[in-house]
């Protein structure tokens, strides 16, 4: 009976103890878009090692997902694969009292997937808007065999879903027919087995399917989605990553800083991202500095 | 100790009796606590989701976006180069919410499962409980309702990965994941509640009415298929329905095998948008409060009903069987 209190007195003395440490750690919690979580997750990690008084959590979810945790204050940084939108630019500042500070921190390219047997190697944007809004539905009238193309997409909640849907489709409508299929990985899975698909997602995961080449016009010859091509430009279909930070403190601020740091910016390649144009970077550190006086 | 004084003097119970029957009236208390509490759960989610619904109905904001009256009839959808008349399209600069295409969806993949679900797990019954041997009857028995204990997402993997690659090599269909790939494995879902039920109910038929036939000189056919199986019809018909309430409740097969490409078609090779996966795909994203929100918190609730509907008549014809096998009504 004595001992178990002895037990008890102790755990509890030992749990205050570990409490107290643990809350001279300072967390930072990461949220958002499935495209850059796992690149998120590289960069908390080597900036703990960095900074061990730091624990940060990277979570993802979508860029709605992230968007939505930074308005409710959830989250210290909100990770999206699309810009904010002005409504929910106009919630933080209602809910949260504050301008959301925008950071691009990488780039990424949209690839086109087709099967590996397929004859057609290029399409330009125009020709994928029609595939995609459903008038041209088989692959003889873009220059492939004469089959029914089975089109796939993303989830209408993933920021690819609405950036292709923005550059690509001008906008209009996906064709019902299109199959949506969560993440990017399971649309690549998809093409690799169905040599009359289509499909679209991050460059940064394409394995077992061929990247069809993009041309921009009907001039213009195809593009490869390499980084070369993503970083100045010539490639039609890239966008930038984003980070979004409201009310940061110092640490997520530090960690922000960086993220877009030289050293940074080289882990975004290793996972098989684009870092940001040398011009770009220099603006992202600049917006930084301007909000938070003593970032480096 | 005898009854009769007791009933005649009621002496003072002892602190014995006393102190059980303290006991009694806690465990009482516990058990109906914890039986209101479930039905006060089930209550509370119920109003919830309803309330959430309701803005669809009432709220004017809501109804710049949506109203029952685009949700459920035909409208000028598409462009001229693509005309369409139901589109269910929630994220666009003019959202679309036709009901139909998920409505549809949804009856075409449980038409599926239904079609190979039924008559097997039906024939399956008939042979463990009337024909089979013993020993195969206690080993097929468990086995069966083992793969109800197969988690749906093992299910869904092995129809996105395996059943539809062999489906399409079959039977070379343009779309590799559509409705009736999806709807026979949903039915492998199915099977082991209409099998479970349907056995139970043939095995209650009491083994006097079986031995009047056989004393007639009934065959073993003709025992099951005239005497058994029309006495166990209430509950092999609950078992039905039953499984009807979980095919159309069954989410994460569906998402993963049937494509989620909300197109409003009868053709059963192309890919369908269920009513379930729609919830599952959409409702961890939407904006809170969005009119997109109410519309699926709608949905949800139509869901609800729907299977609440199901198990309750499911329910009522178990109890049905009860009262027939054991005399009470004929």
């Amino acid at each position: 009976m004595l001992r178990s209190v002895w037990g008890i007195a102790l755990s509890v003395v030992f749990l205050t103890a570990i409490e107290l440490v643990g809350s001279q750690k300072r967390s930072i919690t990461v949220k958002g878009s499935d495209t850059m979580v796992i690149l998120g997750q590289r960069w908390a990690e080597i900036f703990m090692e960095l900074d061990p008084s730091v624990t940060i959590q990277v979570t993802g979810g979508g860029s709605g997902t992230g968007i939505a945790a930074l308005v409710n204050g959830t989250t210290d940084v909100a990770e999206a694969s699309r810009a904010m939108k002005p409504k929910e630019i106009d919630s933080v500042i209602s809910r949260r009292g504050e301008e959301p500070l925008e950071l691009p921190v990488a780039v990424d390219g949209i690839a086109v997937y087709v099967h590996e047997r397929n004859r057609v190697r290029e399409l330009s944007l125009e020709q994928l808007r029609s595939i995609y809004i459903g008038a041209i539905t088989n692959w003889k009238d873009v220059g492939g065999s004469d089959e029914r193309i089975i089109v796939y997409g993303r989830e209408n909640n993933s920021g690819t879903h609405v950036y292709f849907k923005e550059r690509v489709l001008g906008n209009s409508d996906y064709h019902p027919i299109m199959q949506t299929l969560p993440g990017t990985a399971a649309v690549i899975h998809a093409v690799a087995q169905d040599p009359q698909g289509i499909g679209f997602g991050g460059i940064a995961y394409a394995h077992g399917v061929k990247h069809a080449l993009v041309s921009a016009g009907e001039g213009s010859s195809g593009v490869a989605p390499t980084l070369d091509n993503v970083l100045e430009a010539r490639y039609p279909i890239s966008r930038h990553l984003f980070w979004y930070l409201v009310g940061e403190s110092e640490d997520v601020g530090g960690f922000a800083g960086w993220v877009l740091s030289p050293e940074g910016q080289s882990v975004v390649e290793k996972i098989g991202y684009y870092p940001l144009a040398e011009s770009d970077r220099q603006r992202s550190i600049e917006k930084l500095r301007r909000r938070r006086p003593a970032a480096p | 100790m005898s009854v009769t004084a007791a009933v005649i003097d009621r002496p003072e119970p002892s602190d014995e009796t006393r102190r059980r029957r303290r006991v009694d009236g806690i465990v009482a208390f516990v058990i109906h606590a914890s039986a209101t509490l479930t039905l006060f759960t089930i209550a509370l989610i119920f109003i919830f989701i309803g309330r959430e619904a309701l803005p669809v109905f009432f709220t004017s904001a809501v109804h710049e976006e949506v109203t029952l009256e685009t949700m459920l009839l035909p409208q000028q959808y598409g462009t001229s180069e693509v005309p369409l008349s139901y589109v269910w399209q929630p994220v666009s600069d003019v959202p679309k919410y036709s009901l139909a295409p998920l409505f549809v969806g949804t009856i075409k993949v449980v038409i599926v499962a239904m079609l190979f679900a039924v008559p097997t797990a039906l024939l399956a019954a008939v042979y463990t409980s009337e024909f089979a041997p013993l020993w195969v009857r206690e080993a097929a028995k468990p086995v069966v309702e083992l793969l109800a204990g197969i988690p749906s997402v093992v299910l869904g993997f092995f129809a996105l990965i395996v059943f539809a690659s062999w489906f399409q090599s079959i039977f070379e269909v343009d779309f590799r994941l559509n409705a009736t790939t999806a709807g026979i494995v949903l039915g492998l879902a199915v099977i082991p509640i209409i099998y479970t039920l349907s056995e139970d109910a043939l095995h209650s038929v009491p083994k006097t009415v079986k031995d009047a036939a056989f004393a007639l000189g009934a065959s073993t056919w003709q025992v099951a298929l005239r005497v058994s199986l029309p006495a166990a019809l209430p509950g092999i018909f609950a078992g039905v329905i039953l499984g009807l309430g979980r095919a159309a409740g069954e989410t994460m097969i569906v998402l993963m095998a049937s494509g989620n490409a909300a197109v409003t078609s009868w053709s059963f090779t192309e890919p369908v948008r269920t009513l379930p996966a729609t919830l599952a795909a959409e409702l961890a994203e939407v904006v809170f409060g969005s009119p997109h929100y109410h519309v699926l918190f709608l949905v949800g609730t139509l869901l609800f009903v729907v299977t609440f509907l199901l198990n309750w008549l499911g329910a009522f014809f178990v109890r049905g069987l009860t009262l027939r096998l054991s005399g009470q009504r004929s």
